[in-house]
């Protein structure tokens, strides 16, 4: 069995490549010793620039050459905005490690960044909550913009310039892939070619660019993939009065959890998934109607500790919306490339995993190619790579049915699953370790 | 997992990890008549276990070392060289030259017949690589070996030699076959840094010991010992290019009833992990053998670990049991001691076999003065 699926991983590769136009096999010359990258990471977003990061900081890689590839432009932050972005991210504690272990950390720290202590989850139906807290005064989780992780990011990349090299405003076009079997002629190594023409070689190619990867499309690599009927909709809330905001509120709704996360001790960022027609219904709205729909949609025949605040007023411009799915890529890796982040899973932002599950793909593959390296090994060789894609996909595989169970669970209204799920919340909440299991699973 | 290295792979896919045979100087076995012995062999190279015919010209070779003249000796290596089919001398044997000449491009297939010895890597890099480690102060992060020179004997497809070289060594990979060396010269031009860092000859040891006297830090023989005719000369020549305070890595299967069950028995007659006929048990070398020749040629054994080789996972262990595969490191001593001169030749072979360990007319010259 195994070997039949081996089989059918390595037969898929040439066979999927005829399919791409893109995709060609050539045969090349001895590439010069400027074209030649031990790494290249494509797509530079958060997943993207924390993998590239991580790499060039990491002791056994000095001598090593990385480059890192984005489609768009040097994001400069000259001076951190009075207004906060509306995309924000829930980063946990294992998360944070990764951050600090190469210095992006201490950066957001002297930017902003908003921790908080507990988390309390609503049904939509019953009364039934369930509450998450760290009993040592510990954060449970910290809100940070995307824009100031993204910062953070750039700057810690500039300090390693000499391992990593970046190159905005590229966007890999084509990519060649090696023989299968290493034949006494032909290059060994992975072929990018560029919007400009230019081409580049490499060891291993990461994969970053999201959830509709062309790197995972050009390699032919199955994604298990639907769409939710449902978008998510985002805003900065101003709070009608100070608090000390260092809870996450969510409530599941028949249409879908809406989750306020606290930024500052006056203003919350909202993430609100819901239907197509009602996100699009959300987003138009009058700014007084919107106030409304999200204090309403909170119960209020609660103890005032466990009320979330009530909000007063919307930033302008800052309502979006975007589709939202699943995907789950079939395989992590193949010869000489890895799948990270979106481009490997795509979840449901109702348990605010997505980008933490990058994370931990970034600390795992990490580990595996320090190691790797400081083998002498060849950093695209199979043994390691597979090793990376056990451990990230038995993780990752829970995670990503976990939070599509509760969605569906969470989107029904009928009876007996109510009932259920209401039952099955209370029982949750009265069972501390199973609460702590939990947590210890999502702050990885 | 990839089916290639498994057990449930069918057929001959494993090779060469426990070697081939070859002949040792299996002095105890009377020599037959050489020409009709020798014509068998080029042929069948079996499990039969065969007689000493090349430790038979070797022990000749010895003796006209001792007794004749510098010339003498010129004109028996030149017999020697048009006896034996390959082009090295004399612990190189022929037979197993055809034989990894049949595989030779097959090297650096992962999942392929060498799958074991590119997951074997997973053990022998860490432990030269710490091993060196320990006799330098401070290393450059990044390149832990860089400033080393290794010498890699019967280095193959350069399957070791590369990763020394991507650690930062530089890296002289020597193997009789040249088949090998030209798979791994193909092999290594495509990444710059390691065409530079590595060099690759098609010889054998003893044709290199002269020019290459005291110049490796370290010298690597992996999965080779168990191949060579006359173990003695061979590790005399490993001794002789390593520098004072250099270290030799062995890595080789111990000759022990478990090894002969379960490398022979099993793995080629009843697995098929190995071809027929691939071991002769006779060859295999035990530790307690092998430390004892080190110790007589000035090497101090640091470390002798057993490996342990799943066929099921594919993947190698450390193991505190040394009666299958094991790993030795051994360190030359750093004061030099000065072979015993001035004694004249007739006063018994092994001393003379120590002091002038492989054929160098400089310290041969001496006892005669």
């Amino acid at each position: 069995m195994a070997a039949r699926l081996a089989g059918s991983r390595w037969a898929a590769g040439p066979v999927a490549v005829g399919r791409g136009s893109l995709v060609s096999r050539q045969r090349w010359s001895v590439p010069s010793a400027d074209t030649l990258y031990d790494v290249v990471v494509s797509g530079g977003g958060l997943v993207g620039a924390a993998m590239a990061c991580a790499l060039g900081h990491d002791i056994h890689f000095r001598d090593k050459k990385i480059l890192l590839l984005e489609a768009g432009p040097k994001k400069v932050l000259e001076k951190l905005s009075e207004t906060y972005s509306n995309r924000v991210s829930s980063i946990s504690p294992g998360s944070a490690t990764l951050l600090s272990s190469f210095g992006a950390w201490d950066h957001i720290c002297n930017m902003r960044y908003r921790g908080f202590r507990r988390m309390q989850v609503w049904d939509a139906c019953s009364e039934a909550l369930i509450m998450f807290d760290k009993d040592n005064l510990d954060d449970m989780g910290y809100i940070v913009e995307n824009d100031v992780i993204m910062h953070a990011l750039t700057k810690q990349l500039e300090a390693v310039s000499d391992r990593v090299t970046v190159l905005y405003r590229s966007k890999a076009v084509g990519y060649t892939w090696p023989c299968l079997f290493p034949m006494a002629d032909s290059s060994p190594w992975v072929h990018i070619t560029l919007g400009d023409g230019s081409t580049l070689q490499t060891k291993l190619l990461i994969g970053a660019d999201g959830h509709n990867s062309g790197v995972r499309q050009s390699a032919g690599i199955q994604n298990v993939s639907w769409n939710y009927d449902q978008s998510a909709v985002v805003a900065t809330l101003h709070l009608s009065e100070a608090t000390e905001n260092n809870v996450a509120w969510q409530r599941f709704l028949p249409s879908g959890p809406i989750a306020v996360l606290p930024l500052s001790d006056s203003l919350s960022s909202l993430v609100w998934s819901t239907s197509h027609e009602h996100a699009a219904e959300l987003v138009s709205m009058d700014e007084e109607k919107f106030v409304d729909a999200i204090n309403s949609a909170f119960p209020t025949r609660v103890s005032a500790r466990q009320l979330p605040p009530s909000v007063a007023k919307v930033d302008a411009k800052s309502r979006v919306l975007f589709p939202l799915g699943l995907g789950h890529a079939a395989e992590y890796v193949r010869p000489r490339v890895a799948l990270i982040g979106d481009a490997a899973h795509r979840v449901h932002p109702l348990a605010g995993q997505g980008v933490n599950m990058g994370f931990g793909d970034i600390s795992s593959l990490v580990h595996h190619l320090s190691t790797a390296a400081f083998n002498g090994k060849d950093l695209g060789s199979m043994s390691h790579l597979t090793s990376y894609e056990t451990e990230r996909q038995r993780h990752n595989t829970a995670l990503l049915a976990a939070t599509d169970l509760l969605k569906r669970l969470y989107s029904t209204s009928t009876t007996p699953l109510v009932l259920l799920r209401t039952w099955g919340l209370q029982a949750t909440n009265a069972i501390s370790p199973l609460k702590a299991q939990i947590m210890a699973f999502a702050s990885k | 997992m990839w089916g290639g290295r498994k057990l449930s792979s069918s057929g001959s896919r494993f090779f060469g990890v426990f070697g081939s045979g070859r002949r040792g100087t299996q002095t105890e076995r009377p020599p037959p008549t050489s020409s009709a012995v020798y014509s068998k062999n080029q042929l069948n190279w079996t499990l039969q276990t065969k007689p000493g015919v090349f430790g038979e010209y070797r022990t000749m070779w010895f003796k006209s070392c001792r007794t004749f003249s510098c010339l003498n000796r010129m004109k028996i290596y030149r017999y020697l060289w048009t006896r034996l089919y390959s082009t090295s001398q004399t612990t190189v044997d022929s037979s197993e030259v055809k034989t990894f000449l049949a595989l030779a491009h097959k090297w650096w297939d992962e999942q392929g017949v060498y799958a074991p010895l590119h997951s074997m890597n997973d053990l022998r890099v860490p432990f030269i690589r710490d091993n060196l480690l320990k006799t330098v102060p401070n290393h450059q992060l990044g390149k832990p070996l860089s400033g080393m020179r290794i010498l890699d004997v019967g280095c193959g497809g350069g399957l070791l030699a590369e990763p020394l070289g991507r650690l930062g060594a530089s890296v002289l990979g020597l193997d009789p076959v040249t088949e090998n060396i030209k798979t791994a010269q193909c092999h290594k031009s495509f990444d710059p840094v390691l065409d530079k860092r590595i060099e690759y000859r098609a010889c054998s040891l003893e044709e290199i010991v002269e020019e290459t006297a005291e110049t490796f830090d370290a010298v690597v023989a992996s999965e080779v010992v168990e191949h060579v005719t006359d173990l003695e000369t061979f590790l005399q020549c490993c001794c002789q290019v390593l520098k004072p305070g250099g270290s030799l890595f062995i890595t080789t299967i111990n000759k022990t009833q478990l090894s002969y069950a379960l490398g022979i028995v099993f793995s080629e007659q009843i697995a098929g992990i190995v071809p027929k006929g691939t071991h002769t048990w006779e060859k295999f070398v035990s530790p307690e053998n092998l430390e004892s020749i080190l110790e007589s040629n000035g090497l101090s054994v640091q470390t002798v670990t057993g490996m342990l080789y799943n066929p099921f996972s594919g993947y190698w262990h450390w193991s505190e049991n040394t009666s299958l595969n094991y790993a030795a490191h051994a360190m030359k001593s750093r004061v030099q001691e000065h072979p015993v001169s001035a004694e004249p030749v007739s006063k018994g072979e092994p001393e003379d076999l120590r002091a002038n360990a492989c054929p160098n007319p400089v310290v041969h010259e001496e006892p005669k003065k």
